[in-house]
């Protein structure tokens, strides 16, 4: 019976190495898996414990005040987190209209397919620079020639705190105009991303009762696509706050606080790669802290931009 | 044919990238009647139907040639705005497509794009009950128009055209994604709304053009002269659906309406 | 029944262009295309700049040469051609262990876990990751391994860069990996199963070919952001003016392109300054080249 079966057919069980390697297969990829974690927990908690000290000796003390004075060792990143959210909210407030513009005129058939397929790749392929290399461009070249409009705003508006003061060269303004340039992709692309995704049919029922295209654009096709856009906003939001070397080569990093946009600030992550290479005991410890800060900034506006994606996403 | 004409198209042919579509067709629509419009796959019926509200101009590369005149003005001409005929020619779609809104939105959406100003929850009531859909959806109207089933989302979307008072309502297919009981009460709206528009409806099942259409016009296909399978779709005749149905003039038409193909 | 009036129809159904609707249209769609030219105009005006400013200086002593000092004195600021080959070795070193890792874990979300609590926080702990601003990467492996001399002892290294890049391209590969995955269909997955292969088998020889354009796609990304990334390295690899002689030298400080571009932008030298433009033009050209081949990758038709 044994060899008839040999014979015919040569059905046999599997060899216990394959078993062995099936198995083993998937318990590396498990490790492999659990690796984000660790990576992700290990971050935090260098950061955390790298801060400690100064968590200890300035407390609350540190978010709220603006000495960077390495000789008495009195550490405060209140320049550097201003720095951070005003510059990050108004390169926002840059981007958006230009991204959602750019996303809706790039979907539209305004144009033919070939030149709004050229578009879209140039906006994509913006997001590809090198941060560095855009932080060049910006020194040479953009802040330059963007100068005096920045003092046309000062010599008008000077009144008002924002363009108090004259501008003279790196500045929170400048460092604006970049950030806004390097997160204008990201939005552009998501927005697009959810805007094709929006069914034709709503579009055609809109226009099946007699709505004009931006009716459409307006009352359907956004409200549909809101959540990615939401989403694709909190996370150009994330990045615009950790966003370093460009802004590091033209925010003018000082510490001295200014409500004025034209004058040299600090953002969390220049404030980092300027001081980081020459700190030592505390001052690293300081820096650990502004770290820490950064992180749980950029984290909650990431988990929130998740979590709007999942709540606010609509079935069609 | 002692009937008003709506809709008259003038030798109308439709091509999409330089393939033509249907050709030729001369077709009068009779004001206040339903006229289906019914023959196999592929024969141009839903293309012909899309053209009457300029539907088609949202497809990329489609072009048209001839004249379609509603009440004596040829709306492809220049000067019309596609917006404005749409807001006379209503469209209800083959997919059941209410807006990501609640029921009473999608209703109040179309009537606030037209300038509607009149008491708004009059309006969607109304529009509801002419679709027959109010008994369904009058506890929810905050509710989302997908909570509907199929049928009552179907019958939403008519209340949405109906909701916009136009003169003329385009149907492609609207059953065709329906159950049978959905397709019934679909049709017994169709009844109730021929007393106040102008209804034209496309159709695969030939039961239906029977039960709610006053003419019918039959188009066929026949396949392009090259090797690229195409197909071109023409007109073979309109008549009143009784003779159609019963003693066609054309032997093509006979055989479809008995089975011997499509 | 009907309100409106239909009388006169020709008249109402006219294209008004001074209609209030009509012009807001207009208005509207000019605005549009006004925002989609000013958000391509910077790309155009820098990849102008660099390829004019940076193309006319490349020349093969600049590719292969050091880069002087600041301030040394000599006429030329001599070359990139260490910070080249820093910048490949550490990206190399970054792809070494980002890509098995990342690969590994994407199959292991998209094949192996049942959408349980576990791989639910992986997923989110990689978008987490993702999010987490590049300098801090950098930080981080300066406390761990920088200062503490973990590695052979070395402080400042090219292996201590790569890791910090290997952070930045980890989450990326992770994603593409697990999402070109999830688009295999599983009737394949079915039927090797169905006919006695084992998982390991399924996963080698069925999905992961099938997802290899997506993956690969991954890939070319992962190592063109981190090929240009600089805030990582600046308290990692740090910089170097010499070339590299032996493989002990990746223990050491190490150049690369993008922080060549940071450390001479800020110098007050004009040649410095345009070594840094020589950087970027090479930089720019590889990182586009790279996008525009992960482009091709994701557009070729499965065979």
């Amino acid at each position: 019976m044994k060899t008839e079966q040999k014979n015919k057919f040569s059905l046999k069980l599997r060899p216990s190495y394959e078993k062995w390697m099936d198995k083993g297969f998937k318990n590396i990829t498990t490790v492999m898996a659990a690796t984000v974690a660790a990576v992700l927990i290990t971050i935090l908690v260098v950061v955390f414990f790298e801060s400690r000290e100064a968590i200890n000796q300035y407390g609350i003390n540190f978010i709220v005040t603006s000495d960077w004075d390495p000789i008495n060792n009195k550490y405060g990143a209140f320049t550097a987190i201003y720095g951070t959210i005003v510059s990050s909210l108004a390169a926002l407030i840059i981007a958006i209209p230009l991204g959602l513009g750019t996303a809706i005129f790039i979907t539209e058939d305004f144009f033919p397919e070939k030149i709004r397929f050229v578009i879209g790749l140039m906006v994509e392929l913006l997001a590809a620079i090198p941060s560095v290399v855009l932080g060049l461009w910006a020194i040479f070249v953009m802040e330059p020639f963007i100068r005096p409009f920045f003092n046309i705003l000062h010599n008008y508006f000077g009144w008002l705190p924002l363009f108090s003061s004259e501008a003279v060269g790196p500045g929170l303004a400048p460092a604006i105009i970049i950030l806004s340039i390097m997160i204008l992709p990201i939005i552009t692309s998501i927005a697009r991303d959810s805007i094709e995704q929006v069914p034709s049919k709503l579009k055609e029922a809109a226009y099946g009762i007699g709505a004009t295209r931006w009716c459409a654009i307006i009352y359907i096709t956004i409200p549909a696509a809101i959540s990615g856009i939401t989403g694709g906003i909190l996370l150009a939001l994330g990045r615009a706050m950790g966003e370093t070397m460009a802004v590091t080569m033209i925010i003018g990093n000082s510490n001295q606080f200014s409500l004025s946009l034209f004058s040299p600030g600090y953002t969390i992550s220049s404030l980092l790669a300027n001081q980081f290479g020459e700190a030592d005991s505390i001052q690293v410890s300081s820096l650990m802290y502004a770290a820490l800060i950064l992180m749980i900034m950029t984290l909650i506006v990431n988990v929130m931009a998740q979590w709007l994606v999942k709540k606010l996403s609509l079935k069609y | 044919m002692a009937n008003k004409t709506k809709l008259s198209l003038q030798n109308v042919s439709i091509s999409y990238n330089e393939q033509v579509a249907v050709k030729n067709v001369y077709l009068k629509i009779a004001s206040g009647k339903v006229t289906s419009l019914i023959g196999p796959s592929g024969c141009g019926k839903s293309t012909i139907l899309r053209s009457i509200n300029r539907m088609n101009e949202l497809i990329p590369n489609c072009k048209l040639t001839g004249r379609i005149l509603y009440d004596g003005q040829d709306i492809y001409d220049p000067k019309i705005d596609p917006v404005e005929v749409r807001r006379r020619i209503g469209m209800v779609f083959q997919q059941p497509n209410p807006f990501p809104k609640s029921i009473y939105e999608n209703i109040a959406f179309g009537a606030r794009v037209n300038g509607y100003t009149g008491n708004m929850d009059e309006l969607v009531e109304n529009s509801l009950k002419k679709a027959a859909v109010w008994e369904d959806c009058k506890d929810k109207l905050k509710e989302s128009g997908y909570s509907l089933s199929g049928g009552q989302q179907q019958r939403l979307c008519i209340a949405r055209t109906i909701a916009i008072e136009p003169d003329v309502i385009l149907m492609d297919e609207p059953c065709s994604a329906l159950d049978p009981i959905s397709t019934l009460k679909i049709e017994e709206t169709i009844h109730q709304l021929k007393k106040s528009f102008t209804i034209i409806i496309v159709t695969h099942n030939m039961q239906q053009a029977l039960r709610v259409s006053d003419f019918t016009a039959f188009f066929n296909a026949e396949p392009t002269q090259d090797k690229l399978g195409g197909k071109i779709g023409y007109l073979v005749e309109v008549n009143s659906t009784d003779k159609i149905f019963k003693n066609p003039l054309q032997k093509e038409t006979k055989d479809y309406i008995s089975g011997k193909f499509g | 029944m009907n309100n409106k009036s239909y009388e006169n129809i020709s008249s109402q159904l006219l294209f008004n262009s001074r209609g209030k609707r009509n012009i807001s249209n207009r208005l509207l769609t000019l605005v549009a295309g006004t925002f989609a030219v000013i958000s391509i105009t910077p790309l155009i005006l820098l990849i102008a700049y660099v390829l004019i400013k940076g193309g006319s200086q490349i020349n093969l002593d600049l590719l292969i040469l050091e880069p002087q000092p600041p301030g040394a004195g000599v006429n030329s600021a001599g070359g990139i051609g260490n910070a080249i080959i820093g910048t490949i070795i550490i990206t190399i070193i970054a792809s070494l262990i980002s890509i098995p890792i990342g690969i590994g874990a994407g199959v292991y979300l998209a094949e192996y876990s049942k959408n349980g609590s576990f791989s639910k926080a992986i997923r989110f702990g990689t978008n987490v990751l993702s999010g987490i601003p590049s300098i801090i990467a950098g930080i981080v492996i300066y406390a761990l391994i920088v200062v503490t001399k973990v590695i052979f002892g070395s402080t400042f290294s090219g292996i201590a860069g790569g890791m910090a890049l290997s952070i930045i391209m980890l989450p990326i590969i992770i994603k593409t990996t697990d999402e070109g995955l999830k688009l295999v269909s599983d009737d394949l997955r079915r039927g090797a199963l169905a006919i006695g292969a084992s998982m390991y088998t399924t996963i080698m020889r069925i999905t992961l070919p099938h997802a290899f354009k997506s993956i690969s796609t991954g890939i070319v990304l992962g190592v063109a952001r981190a090929s240009g990334e600089t805030a990582p390295l600046i308290f990692t690899a740090l910089f170097s003016y010499y070339h590299i002689s032996t493989f002990q030298d990746i223990f050491y400080e190490m150049s690369s392109l993008s922080v060549l571009i940071y450390n001479f932008a800020l110098e007050p030298y004009k040649e410095q300054n345009e070594l840094a433009w020589a950087a970027s033009f090479i930089l720019v050209i590889l990182v586009l080249i790279l996008n525009l081949i992960s482009r091709l990758i994701g557009n070729t038709k499965p065979s």
